[in-house]
């Protein structure tokens, strides 16, 4: 029978998980987004060519909408900390605080200052200036991720504090080592990665999308859908593999510092060299096994380990009350691992196609192509789950409980919170990608115009596309 | 050592009260067009007094990112016992700034579309929503927190009293006020015209909002009411209800006689005397009535650390504020180009 505390508990976790959740696309969006703005001004003014101004037209639309609701999403998780984790944010605050104020005052602030330039600027600061606020822009959402998986990484892998006996406070000791943990270089990576990778692969999908439209229509695709699918299926074939490569050491830093993490991850109970890897199976977390285990024989130690005999670590060497819940992130995991795998497969194929000339020419990579819109946002929100998830029972990674984390919050104020949340955010975020697919539903015009949008209004008045667009969430549709 | 503890508390509870000085009044304005969208019904009109803020809202708003990272990092002990007892206000606050944040973009990509009027009313009800309960957080603050053994052991309906409310309200017509006088000061014509008018029914509003606020809040605890009252205090503090009058005879005047910026300075000026006498009032209470500033801040290193950053930063981030505002200053009409 669980307690109203407990229930309590259980919300604050699945809500502040739920914010955070839908909050961490934007930002990657942003990060992504706006490098690649800064590569086509910056190609634009390189080359003079019209096609990436209208690239840049096209594009910094989509932008304008994901880093608006980036914005109000975040703004959430700054006092999110505080209302569901009081506890958590009186003895970590001496340090995850100092970290996002940091991340505000470098980052926040310099994006926020220069984004009205970038998006409303161009003619009253002329083409250098303008450069340089795109720039400051997606300079700012680097930093803003540096600052946040410091912060984010210090709770895996804490260094640099000593507790204070008569509080339980986290006092800072050495600023340096909290910043550098040992899994912070490994998580900025695979994260940065990520985020180029997501977009790279909504950037081609939305080319691929024109291609067979206007394949479809019987002409030949317009020259900013070419350059954008081909700069995109670039990005594929080089960042993908890449991430695998990022991934894999990341794993092995996991290995090292949080083992009990990868023997979830991997369903693991005893631990062994020679150890098999599950494809499949189903972690059962009372009877510590993995049901209907699908195993491939020495591959468990020859990834995690590099050779064939490594000894890999089991749930059962850790006590049961400091083990992740391993049937949420033994099938996160997977699913990132396959679209890593996947993405890697449509760079490879891009690259194959280049070869033949035939990059633009085959309906069925370009299918494949749409279809892979969402992969890199999932596969990055799996990675997310796998490794928050992963980081249970604690908050401070084996020196702060969760459940010793939470604020006072009574359960009904938890439960009509919640419900607004979750009401609130389907409305607001569900129209805003039906605004973002129907504005990606339309194809970039020579000449295109910038963000004002009275411009954008008047072309989507009389370009809809319903069949993309779909109903928009909390109107009844 | 021991003076370090002490005074670096001091120190950014200035820079704390600054930050939250800026947001009110940056925000203040952004809010405030929002609510008086209430009042212009026409969509040319609404238009111009959007795009007076499009380009400088979101940076308006980072300052309350600001202030929460600060409480988080150096004030922690805050942080944590006014957000939870606070936490019904500040979710809907939350909420109701994600509808106006998100309405600035959507309700021009929506143009022509039935859902249009959706993002409208979400800007205007957001807006409002979020002045309200941003009214009412202050009001449960100054009221007092229910605190024992430094955490928080009130009910979730603690904060919501008649004494909040009219916080709420006096806020709401503070920022409308500031946003009137704003649109005064950056709009021509009609809309100027109509703006003055509003600017001084709401002028009217907040004077009474302050008076009754200045008179229930000595009542609230004993302490407060002998900060103004004792001698020599009130040689220091007097000069505050003094410069009010004197601000709104001013602002009585701008308006009346066609000034341009005067009236939006005369209303930053009322927000900023507020301010000043909350903060005398409750000085040196983070969470009143028991909880100081050394009760909740966190250890020197933390607030040492941080206060380098911030001492490097902060006039950067000023300068290039500034920067922004000025490309995009002067009259606003509905011929502009951007929106």
């Amino acid at each position: 029978m669980q307690t109203a505390p407990d229930l309590a508990l259980l919300l604050a976790r699945f809500q502040f998980a739920f914010t955070v959740g839908v909050h961490i696309i934007f930002p990657a969006f942003s990060i992504g987004l706006a490098a690649y703005l800064a590569v086509l001004e910056g190609l634009w003014l390189k080359t003079g060519r019209q096609v990436f101004l209208d690239l840049y037209r096209y594009w910094i639309k989509a932008f304008s909408i994901v880093f608006s609701m980036g914005v109000v999403s975040g703004l959430v998780m700054s006092y999110e900390f505080g209302t569901n984790w009081a506890v958590f944010s009186r003895k970590a605050g001496p340090i995850t605080g100092v970290l996002l104020s940091y991340e505000v005052m470098t980052a926040f602030f310099l994006e926020a200052g220069f984004l009205g330039v970038m998006l409303f600027g161009m003619n009253k600061v002329g083409r250098g200036l303008h450069f340089a606020a795109t720039c400051c822009v997606s300079v700012g959402t680097l930093i803003s991720m540096t600052w946040i998986l410091a912060s984010n990484s210090w709770m895996q892998t804490p260094r640099g504090y000593t507790i204070d006996p008569a509080t339980g406070r986290f006092m800072p000791d050495d600023w340096l080592a909290i910043i550098f943990n040992p899994s912070f270089p490994f998580r900025l990576v695979h994260m940065g990665l990520a985020a180029f990778l997501s977009v790279a692969f909504v950037v081609g999908a939305t080319g691929a999308w024109h291609m067979l439209k206007a394949r479809r229509e019987g002409v030949i695709a317009s020259e900013p859908v070419r350059v954008m699918f081909s700069m995109a299926m670039w990005m594929a074939a080089i960042v993908a593999p890449l991430q695998i490569l990022a991934g894999d050491a990341h794993g092995l830093n996991t290995l090292k510092y949080q083992p009990v993490k990868i023997a979830a991850m991997e369903g693991d109970w005893e631990t062994e060299g020679r150890a098999s890897e599950l494809l499949f199976g189903i972690p059962n977390m009372k009877t510590e096994r993995t049901d209907y285990a699908v195993r491939v024989p020495l591959l468990g130690s020859l990834i995690l380990t590099h050779s064939l005999d490594g000894k890999v670590p089991g749930m059962k060497d850790f006590p049961r009350d400091q083990r992740p819940p391993s049937p949420v992130i033994f099938f996160s995991f997977r699913i990132m691992v396959a679209l890593a795998m996947l993405m890697a497969l449509v760079g490879f194929w891009s690259l194959w196609l280049r070869r033949t000339s035939a990059l633009f020419t085959s309906p069925v990579f370009h299918r494949v192509a749409v279809c892979m819109a969402p992969a890199g946002f999932v596969a990055l929100l799996c990675g997310w789950v796998t490794t928050e998830v992963g980081r249970q029972p604690w908050t401070v990674y084996g020196l702060l409980r969760t459940s010793e984390s939470v604020s006072p919050i009574v359960l009904s104020s938890m439960a009509v919170t919640m419900t607004a949340f979750v009401v609130v955010y389907v409305i607001v975020f569900g129209s805003g990608l039906g605004i973002l697919l129907r504005l990606l539903g339309r194809a970039p015009e020579e000449g295109e115009h910038g963000a004002s949008p009275s411009h954008a209004a008047d072309v989507l008045a009389t370009h809809t596309h319903p069949g993309i667009a779909g109903p928009i969430p909390g109107e009844g549709a | 050592m021991m003076d370090f503890a002490h005074w670096l508390p001091i120190v950014w509870a200035v820079i704390l009260v600054a930050a939250i000085t800026i947001y009110v009044i940056l925000d203040g304005f952004d809010l405030g067009i929002g609510m008086l969208f209430a009042l212009e019904r026409n969509q040319g009109r609404r238009d111009v007094m959007i795009n007076t803020i499009a380009p400088v809202w979101d940076g308006n708003e980072t300052w309350m990112v600001l202030g929460g990272a600060v409480l988080y990092g150096v004030f922690p002990g805050a942080y944590a016992t006014l957000l939870p007892a606070l936490y019904l206000p500040i979710v809907l606050m939350l909420l109701a700034l994600i509808f106006r944040g998100v309405s600035f973009e959507f309700r021009i990509m929506t143009r022509g579309t039935a859902r249009e009027g959706l993002w409208e009313v979400g800007f205007m009800a957001g807006s409002g929503i979020a002045a309200f309960s941003q009214g009412a957080i202050l009001g449960g603050v100054i009221q007092g927190i229910a605190v024992t053994d430094g955490a928080f052991t009130g009910g979730a309906l603690d904060w919501l009293t008649p004494f909040s409310v009219l916080c709420g309200l006096a806020v709401m017509c503070g920022y409308a006020l500031l946003g009137a006088t704003w649109l005064v000061w950056r709009t021509t014509d009609v809309l100027e015209a109509s703006c003055r008018k509003w600017a001084a029914w709401l002028a009217v509003g907040l004077f009474v909002g302050i008076v009754a606020v200045s008179l229930w809040t000595p009542l609230l605890h004993a302490p407060y009411l002998r900060r103004w009252t004792d001698w020599p205090n009130i040689l220091f503090v007097a000069p505050v209800p003094v410069l009010v009058v004197v601000l709104g005879v001013l602002l009585a005047a701008g308006l009346r006689r066609g000034h341009s910026k005067g009236p939006f300075l005369c209303a930053l000026g009322w927000f900023f005397l507020c301010l000043s006498g909350l903060g005398i009032t409750v000085w040196p209470y983070a969470v009143p009535p028991s909880l100081t500033l050394w009760d909740v801040s966190s250890p020197p290193s933390s607030q040492f650390f941080q206060l380098v950053g911030t001492a490097i930063l902060l006039p950067i981030i000023l300068t290039y504020t500034i920067y922004s505002y000025r490309v995009f200053r002067g009259k606003v009409t509905e011929a502009d180009g951007y929106h």
